[in-house]
């Protein structure tokens, strides 16, 4: 199976790529939409610099060229959400070329090529299925920024690609490009797919156009995986389609064969002067990409000495791992145990609350200071799992809490010793069991303990006192 | 004589005509006209408030530069809740919501809009003759033929006839390959294409975006240089809008030249063409030798590839440019059983014959497989053509040329395409490189028909080309004629 993805991602810009339109999901139909936008005779577009900028910021973080000299071109053709009955799209000369990524492949690194990213135009909507007679139009998303990212067939299984997507989506999240937003359509896959025997030649390709879930790329790879080879080893010929992926059936079908191809006619565009970038403008950028998930990840690892596992789980979004960072740098505790807490108990909270991770960042401040009294131990474990919850729903303040209800450990080892000489007490056959090898007992006497403070001696200091006794 | 802006004005500022009878007097006269050289007259109601407004600030000592002047407006302009056709069937039911760049900077300087001046379809054609709104009729007649109706020239035919006729003081027209020096120089008038990149294509129905720009169509070359001070502005808007600095182009342009000045007059444009055309240019030359004038003989290398390489770009650009006009959003929509057929009907029933034609040729050359052939190598030449200019730029300040290889003709004459291209042949190569040229007119031909002459100067050099239009203009005195 050899694979080649396009990706459409939408940039996160506040304008349009050639109009000042609102760059925004979710508006009312046709409420982002200005006379540029909807083809009126006479109007020019005007480019917005800040696309620009993002494409220049996605250069430095994919390792790609990125060149000085990049053209605007048309690509013609008719379509009711089309209204300019072009898109404007870069071609013969694209901003972007000879990229690439480092993807994760089972546990390997894999060097995945990018061959170009282009800045383009989105078109509109069209609507089918509101009323039986009529196609609705909405143009909201017309002249929408997408960066397509163009990659080599370099991938060869539905694991890759889903890897490689992945990291993709991390990085322009990371360098805030694009919001990585799926479902709504902020990035989108076209997978080319073709199949051949081990070494032989290329097969013929047939592209599945427009993936918008990591579960639907999986499906429609696995399904035309399998159709073509059954066509092969049925004797039949791949013919070079253009495929739709039925999300309610699984199933990929023809959606036009090379035959009915458009000749999009590309030339450039005469409304727009060509990209001549300075090194100035492209150095200016360069300071603003910050530091890429993989450069985090190592730094987590190496610097913080941080599990591999959890660090991963940190870095797979820019917020948590901005959260994270920002915990760090207000308290003294030690990166390892926060990490912890924020995959644990932290995590399980957002989750259960469907809140946002960024809308911790005010409340770093109460965390770190109650994750400071479990790693000294002025509370226990138990307790500060308790009191989270209360501390990130800004019920208090993390020493208030434990005084209101109690928790605090006893950690006054005198207090500790009387308690355990008491407990001692009549258990001589007891204690003769333990120095006669059995540790079992070791666990009896520490429970014992607590229950004689009430949950509220230390557990770690119980431990050691009484292993000193019992060894006498 | 007719009158100019500046004698408009000054019997305004005397009250020797209000701005609402000024207005009256070109609407009747328009009104009563058989020229069809407008798509749309606008009644005074259109009107009143602008006109009222002018008259105030004249009664105040303030006017503005065109204050009360009644312009014409090629149908290719838009114009807010005015309809705007571009003389088209398929815009034929179509009011912008906005106003285009230029003519909103003519009514800042108090101008009024009188109408909009029939032209040909998308501004495609050198004859007038291809509007949906039918051929505009030349105001001069062939004095040996006086019953033949003659073309007034194109695309800014109704503009320039208009002007010709008296039923607006000036017009605003837009040159594409000699679409407003052509129709100027067959109607007797001035005609001004700035350089590319002057004057904002913003609210332009588009033919062909690298060629495209606006100027003025006047009776005098004062009366143009008056105009382009309004129209001649930087627009963020227009990507291919020149941030130049821009002068006062009226002011000194009657002033004696200081210095030397030399013209070259391209041999290869001379040859085979008719002694009427010949004479028109060396009557120029008369005119301005014992000006301190000096001409030179040139040559062009490029001249013979200029009208194929015009007609490769101009029909791709147009192809795409014309595309959003499907019956979809707006203009005119006829039905069909499928997208296809409404896209198929609608363009098919809505373009004339000439736009469907220019449409192809240009859906042909960006074509795959054809491109390389022809809008590639094209691009190559129109490269050539611009360095020939440069060449000959570094020898001479202007060059002058014959506008139109010939007069008028009759409407419906010429019914062979490449006859008809032909008639830009001299206009052509100033748009592709997109140079600056004005066409005055120089005399008459045997027929009693006016002949312009062309001066084309280097890059924004707009102020001095027209003074030496200017000059050659008194000289000639082609309104005593």
């Amino acid at each position: 199976m050899v694979i080649g993805l396009e990706v459409h991602a939408q940039l996160n810009t506040s304008s349009k790529l050639f109009s000042s339109s609102p760059n925004q999901f979710g508006s009312e139909p046709n409420e982002n939409v200005n006379f540029i936008d909807s083809g009126m005779p006479g109007m020019l577009p005007v480019m917005n610099f800040a696309c620009i900028e993002m494409a220049i910021k996605t250069g430095f973080a994919l390792n790609f060229n990125i060149n000085k000299y990049s053209v605007f071109e048309r690509k013609n053709y008719f379509y009711p959400d089309l209204p300019q009955g072009y898109q404007i799209s870069q071609f013969e000369f694209p901003i972007l070329t000879e990229g690439f990524i480092n993807i994760d492949n089972e546990g390997n690194q894999k060097k995945i090529r990018i061959e170009r990213a282009h800045l383009e135009q989105d078109a509109g909507k069209s609507i089918h299925d509101i009323d039986p007679k009529f196609s609705f139009i909405d143009l909201n998303r017309v002249g929408t920024p997408l960066l397509e990212i163009v990659s080599y067939p370099d991938l060869s299984s539905a694991e890759e690609v889903v890897s490689y997507m992945s990291s993709l989506r991390q990085v322009l999240m990371y360098i805030d490009v694009c919001d990585g937003n799926m479902q709504e359509g902020s990035l989108r896959a076209d997978v080319n797919l073709s199949v051949r025997k081990k070494g032989g030649e290329l097969g013929t390709r047939c592209e599945i156009k427009n993936l918008n879930s990591f579960k639907f790329i999986r499906q429609a790879i696995e399904y035309e995986y399998k159709r073509q080879i059954d066509v092969i080893e049925n004797g039949g010929k791949i013919e070079q389609n253009t495929m739709l992926f039925d999300t309610s059936t699984g199933e990929t079908r023809a959606m036009r064969s090379k035959e009915f191809s458009h000749d999009y006619r590309y030339f450039p565009d005469p409304d727009l002067l060509p990209v001549n970038l300075t090194q100035d403008q492209i150095d200016k950028v360069k300071t603003s990409v910050g530091e890429l998930p993989q450069a985090k990840l190592d730094k987590f690892i190496k610097d913080y000495n941080v599990d591999k596992d959890i660090a991963k789980i940190i870095t797979v979004e820019k917020q948590n791992a901005i959260l994270f960072e920002k915990m760090i740098s207000e308290t003294d505790v030690k990166p390892k145990f926060i990490a912890a807490w924020l995959v644990g108990d932290i995590f399980a909270f957002i989750k259960e609350n469907n809140l946002e991770v960024s809308s911790l960042n005010e409340k770093t401040k109460e965390i770190t200071d109650l994750l400071k009294l479990v790693s000294d131990d002025v509370i226990s474990n138990k307790a500060g799992k308790e009191i989270l919850p209360k501390v990130l729903n800004g019920q208090g303040k993390p020493s208030d809490i434990v005084k209101e209800l109690g928790l605090e450990q006893v950690s006054d080892s005198g207090e500790l010793e009387k308690i355990i000489d008491e407990a001692l007490i009549g258990e001589d056959e007891n204690i003769s069991k333990f120095q006669g090898g059995s540790d079992r007992v070791l666990g009896y006497f520490v429970g014992k303990c607590l229950k004689a403070t009430k949950g509220k001696g230390n557990p770690k200091l119980i431990n050691k006192i009484l292993l000193e006794r019992l060894k006498n | 004589m007719k009158s100019s802006i500046s004698h408009i004005k000054d019997s305004l500022r005397d009250k020797k005509i209000s701005v609402e009878e000024l207005y009256d007097e070109f609407l009747i006269k328009a009104k009563s006209s058989k020229t069809n050289s407008f798509n749309l007259l606008l009644d005074k109601e259109n009107n009143i408030l602008s006109i009222k407004e002018s008259q105030k600030r004249y009664e105040n000592g303030n006017p503005l530069p065109l204050d009360g002047i009644p312009l014409g407006i090629k149908d290719l302009f838009c114009t807010k809740g005015i309809r705007t056709t571009a003389s088209s069937k398929i815009l034929s039911n179509f009011t912008p919501n906005y106003e285009s760049f230029v003519t909103q900077k003519l009514l800042d300087d108090g101008s009024i809009f009188i109408g909009k001046n029939n032209c040909d379809e998308f501004a495609m054609g050198s004859s007038n003759e291809t509007s949906f709104f039918g051929p505009v009729k030349n105001p001069w007649k062939n004095k040996n033929v006086p019953t033949d109706d003659l073309v007034p020239g194109g695309s800014s035919g109704g503009s320039a006839a208009a002007v010709a006729e008296g039923t607006c003081v000036a017009s605003m027209g837009t040159d594409t390959g000699g679409s407003i020096r052509q129709p100027a120089s067959l109607c007797g008038i001035v005609g001004l294409k700035p350089t590319f990149g002057s004057c904002s294509r913003w609210g332009i129905v588009a033919f062909a975006s690298s060629l495209d720009q606006a100027g003025p169509l006047t009776n005098s070359v004062e009366d143009a240089a008056l105009i382009l001070n309004s129209i001649n502005k930087h627009d963020f808007n227009d990507t291919t809008s020149s941030n130049h600095v821009r002068e006062d182009y009226s002011n000194g342009i009657n002033d004696k030249l200081d210095q030397k000045i030399k013209i070259g007059i391209p041999s290869d444009y001379l040859k085979d063409v008719s002694g009427d055309i010949l004479s028109q240019i060396e009557n120029a030359k008369k005119a301005l030798i014992k000006h301190n004038v000096e001409f030179e003989d040139v040559e062009f290398k490029t001249t013979e590839y200029a009208l194929s390489t015009y007609y490769i770009l101009a029909p791709a650009e147009a192809s795409s440019n014309l595309a959003r006009y499907d019956g979809i959003r707006f203009g005119v929509r006829e039905d069909g059983k499928s997208l296809d057929d409404i896209y198929l009907n609608s363009r098919t029933k809505g373009f004339g014959n000439e736009v469907t034609r220019r449409i192809l040729i240009g859906a042909y050359v960006l074509s795959a497989g054809y491109y390389d052939a022809y809008y590639r190598k094209a691009q190559k030449v129109r490269r050539l053509i611009k360095d020939d200019f440069q060449r000959i730029f570094n020898d001479v300040d202007f060059i002058l040329t014959p506008t139109t290889p010939n007069e008028a003709f009759k409407i419906g004459n010429k019914l062979d395409p490449i006859s008809m291209y032909k008639n830009d042949i001299y206009t052509v190569p100033t748009s592709l490189a997109g140079l600056p040229g004005i066409s005055i007119p120089s005399g008459l031909s045997t027929n009693g028909l006016p002949l312009g002459i062309q001066f084309i100067g280097n890059y924004f050099e707009e102020k001095k080309l027209l003074q030496i239009a200017a000059l050659a203009e008194k000289e000639l005195n082609f309104n005593e004629q």
